[in-house]
């Protein structure tokens, strides 16, 4: 395991750039997930087009195509940013996909007689919504929610591919063929940084669940 | 994207077809490299064998152009792939009777560790780290790592122009030899841009995502070649890359045998280039260089 | 379309008005968007018949060699994808049926060899299949389709297996109780009524899961491209770009073909699900959460 002690330095700056792949990610496809899956169960019919159009697409192109028309598609139209922003982005794009879905399903779980509820004690929409609908949709949404993120933190390693040096899987990829050395300890180290990631996510996940889980 | 490919491959095919018609041979390769009458080789030599199993297993780079690259009919053309037929030549075994393994650079040692190739002709520069696993034969070509910029860029002259300009930013492949040399030039290594091809460098380029490339001079002109001019190479070449032909440990007699074949047929080898990687503006048209001593 | 009324009573004539603004503005922002981009790439010579012509025109003359290599490339992708969920689904079903029926000591291994798998990235277990088990003296090339193919399928089988035990755990859970018991009372031993009672019943449930854990399978063969030379639909569209130089152009009819084929998969998940929820109202529960999203979305 040597290989892997000697280059700890190296191992350590991937995981943090891995690290800030995902924290970046999480930011940005959670409201762009409840934002599509808001157009989605909205009464307007171009947004919900729009909606089942987004995920549609999202969901069934590979993350390394989507990531690809963010590297080398968004600059053909003018858009020109690090291939960091480009990488996040496409992480944010592909994962928005699978939040809205998880929320639309946690929104329909509710059943329609507690909106109607609310409706009927005067509580408008946006109440209705605040008090009754999404603290119950919440519910049913943190578990499959939780799979999606660190689903979209292990995709995190297929950015390192489209131009960011420096993540963890980019600098396995180095240590192994430019630095030649053996291809076992290398892999050891970049899966145990990765379970640095996903473990403690994991962990952390079933709290949340814990904490909103109510014996339905 | 300026890069016109197209073109290129275009001219390579017009160029293979009057060769074709000059040397009166078959309709869609250069003029082939003669082909040894059942050559006598000592029993067990690496060359008796190959000779015996009528087919020589070539790893070779699918995906660099002018030197290994597999066109859109599977057949893998360039420098590397004519100069392995001068040897398969020599062994008497036709182009017909070579069997294309692809090797891209992180896997060339270990293909031939693993006994699956009888022999690596991959844009292989010789280091010595690779020679404590594997044998060199050549150098048959003699490259060195150079810049490449967008032709309107006067900021960038060399190498050194990293440490001056913090921001720019310099392309290159995850896990190549180039990526690894540039990194002492820099200021810092979020300037370092890594893809999976050169190919995808030259992309980024001509879109204004990176302000440089970095690899061998040689794949660098190919990409000036077909940019119409919206590519230039900057500086000097910083580093010297001899390449070589990978064989496995302890296959001296084959290495001598390579020697041997490459001065025996220098027309072939001209010609080789010539018709590949010499299609290229601005390349010259190379000396076989003088070969090291087989370990 | 799900009901929706969850959100919204039928509209009157205010709201209808409402939403007709609202849809006449959200139209013209998405076409202004579309126009923008379109705009550009006809700036940039996108449009160009140089690029597009050998993906469109027939009577270009590479269009028949890039759809032949774009015809091989899918059916790479399928038969990678269907023989590593093939194996997932026989190896899942034996850790689970391990995890049942093993005791609290023999448990633990198990759920640490889940864990493991679980917490790495697809990407990375492909590299174990294709790099490192070679090297570690695994030798995968007499097997028939070679070293790449089955490295490829060992990779994703290794991240799929254990979601699917995980699947599998579910589904004989959400089994009434009284099927076992009822096994068991007509004296089946413990393992024939997992094999002949249990187990069928759990698949049909599970088999919308299934489905569309086969799309997250089909999309990650893609990451073969990174590390080894398997010719899947995305190498091919490589292969294709390096000769052409048209990486936009080839690359839209690679997505076009990934989200057909994942589309129609994804229909017949649904349909499935429907069929069996008209036929169970107690199956619709469990499967649910299957078929809308993802037991584990690799990439």
């Amino acid at each position: 395991m040597s290989p892997v002690f000697e280059n700890l330095d190296l191992f350590w700056d991937g995981y943090l750039t891995s690290l800030s792949i995902c924290l970046w990610a999480l930011v940005g496809s959670l409201p762009l997930g409840v934002l599509i899956a808001g157009c989605r169960v909205s009464p307007v019919p171009p947004l919900q087009w729009f909606g089942t159009f987004w995920v549609t697409t999202f969901r069934n192109t590979p993350l390394t195509v989507v990531l690809f028309f963010c590297a080398f598609g968004l600059p053909e139209i003018g858009i020109n940013n690090s291939f960091f922003f480009f990488g996040v982005l496409g992480l944010v794009l592909y994962t928005s996909a699978f939040v809205c879905e998880a929320v639309r399903s946690g929104i329909n779980s509710v059943s329609a007689g507690q909106a109607e509820a609310a409706r009927s004690i005067g509580l408008n929409f946006t109440q209705g919504l605040r008090f009754v609908v999404l603290p119950q949709a919440l519910r049913t949404v943190v578990p499959p929610l939780g799979s999606v993120l660190i689903a979209m933190f292990k995709n995190s390693a297929v950015v390192g591919a489209f131009g960011v040096g420096g993540d963890l899987w980019s600098t396995g990829a180095t240590l192994n063929s430019a630095r030649g050395l053996e291809t076992l300890p290398v892999f050891v180290g970049v899966a145990v940084f990765y379970l640095m990631i996903t473990l403690p996510a994991g962990a952390v996940l079933q709290v949340l669940e814990r904490k909103v889980a109510i014996a339905r | 994207m300026h890069l016109r490919r197209t073109a290129l491959v275009a001219t390579l095919s017009v160029v293979a077809l009057t060769a074709a018609a000059c040397g009166g041979g078959d309709e869609d390769t250069a003029a082939e490299p003669p082909v040894a009458e059942a050559p006598e080789f000592e029993e067990g030599t690496p060359m008796a064998e190959i000779a015996e199993a009528g087919t020589l297993r070539l790893g070779t780079k699918f995906d660099q152009p002018g030197f290994g690259l597999e066109n859109l009919e599977g057949e893998v053309e360039g420098f590397d792939v004519e100069v392995a037929k001068i040897i398969a030549g020599a062994l008497g075994l036709s182009p017909e009777d070579i069997e294309y393994v692809e090797t891209p650079s992180a896997v060339r040692e270990e293909v031939l560790e693993g006994d699956e190739v009888d022999m690596v002709v991959a844009t292989y520069t010789m280091n010595d780290e690779r020679a404590e696993r594997i044998d060199f034969a050549g150098p048959y070509y003699q490259a060195g790592q150079q810049i490449m910029v967008a032709a309107d860029n006067d900021t960038i002259t060399g190498p050194e122009s990293f440490m001056e300009n913090p921001d720019a930013t310099v392309c290159t492949v995850t896990g190549s030899t180039p990526s690894e040399n540039i990194r002492e030039y820099l200021a810092s290594p979020d300037q370092l841009v890594l893809f999976d091809e050169y190919s995808q460098c030259a992309d980024a380029l001509g879109n204004g995502q990176v302000d440089a490339v970095t690899t061998d001079n040689v794949i660098l002109l190919g990409f000036v070649s077909e940019s119409d001019g919206q590519f230039k190479l900057v500086g000097e070449q910083f580093t010297e890359e001899p390449y070589g032909i990978g064989i496995q440990q302890g296959e001296t007699e084959f290495c001598e045998f390579i020697h041997e074949t490459l001065r025996e047929n220098e027309e072939a080898y001209v010609e080789a280039w010539e018709s590949t990687a010499g299609q290229v503006e601005g390349t010259e048209t190379p000396e076989l260089p003088e070969f090291d001593e087989c370990a | 379309m799900s009901q929706q009324t969850v959100l919204y009573d039928a509209q009157g004539p205010r709201a209808r008005r409402r939403t007709a603004i609202g849809t006449v503005i959200a139209v013209l922002v998405l076409a202004g968007l579309a126009y923008v981009v379109i705009d550009r790439l006809i700036e940039r010579n996108q449009f160009s018949m140089e690029k597009w012509g050998p993906l469109i025109d027939p009577s270009n003359e590479a269009f028949d060699a890039v759809w032949r290599l774009l015809g091989e490339g899918v059916v790479n992708t399928l038969r990678a994808a269907a023989i590593a969920m093939l194996l997932s689904v026989v190896l899942g079903t034996l850790i689970a049926v391990a995890r049942l029926s093993a005791g609290r000591a023999g448990r633990i291994p198990l759920i640490g060899l889940v864990e493991l798998f679980r917490g790495l990235p697809v990407v990375v277990l492909v590299y174990f299949g294709v790099r490192v088990l070679p090297d570690v003296g695994v030798d995968l090339r007499e097997l028939p389709g070679g070293q790449e193919l089955w490295g490829l399928v060992i990779g994703l089988t290794a991240y799929n297996m254990v979601i699917f035990a995980e699947v599998v755990r579910a589904g004989v859970a959400s089994l009434p109780k009284g099927q076992r018991e009822a096994a068991l009372a007509t004296g089946l031993t413990n393992g024939q009524t997992m094999r002949i009672v249990l187990l069928p019943q759990a698949f049909r449930v599970m088999l919308p899961a299934i489905i569309s854990q086969l799309i997250v399978v089909l999309k990650d063969t893609s990451l073969v491209t990174f590390i080894a030379n398997y010719d899947e639909l995305l190498s091919q569209g490589e292969s294709i770009r390096r000769n052409l130089d048209n990486p936009i152009q080839t690359f839209i009819v690679i997505a076009l073909m990934y989200i057909t084929i994942n589309y129609l998969l994804g229909r017949l998940a649904q349909y499935i699900q429907r069929r069996q929820a008209r036929a169970s109202a107690r199956v619709a529960e469990v499967t649910d959460a299957g078929a809308n999203v993802p037991v584990g979305g690799g990439a």
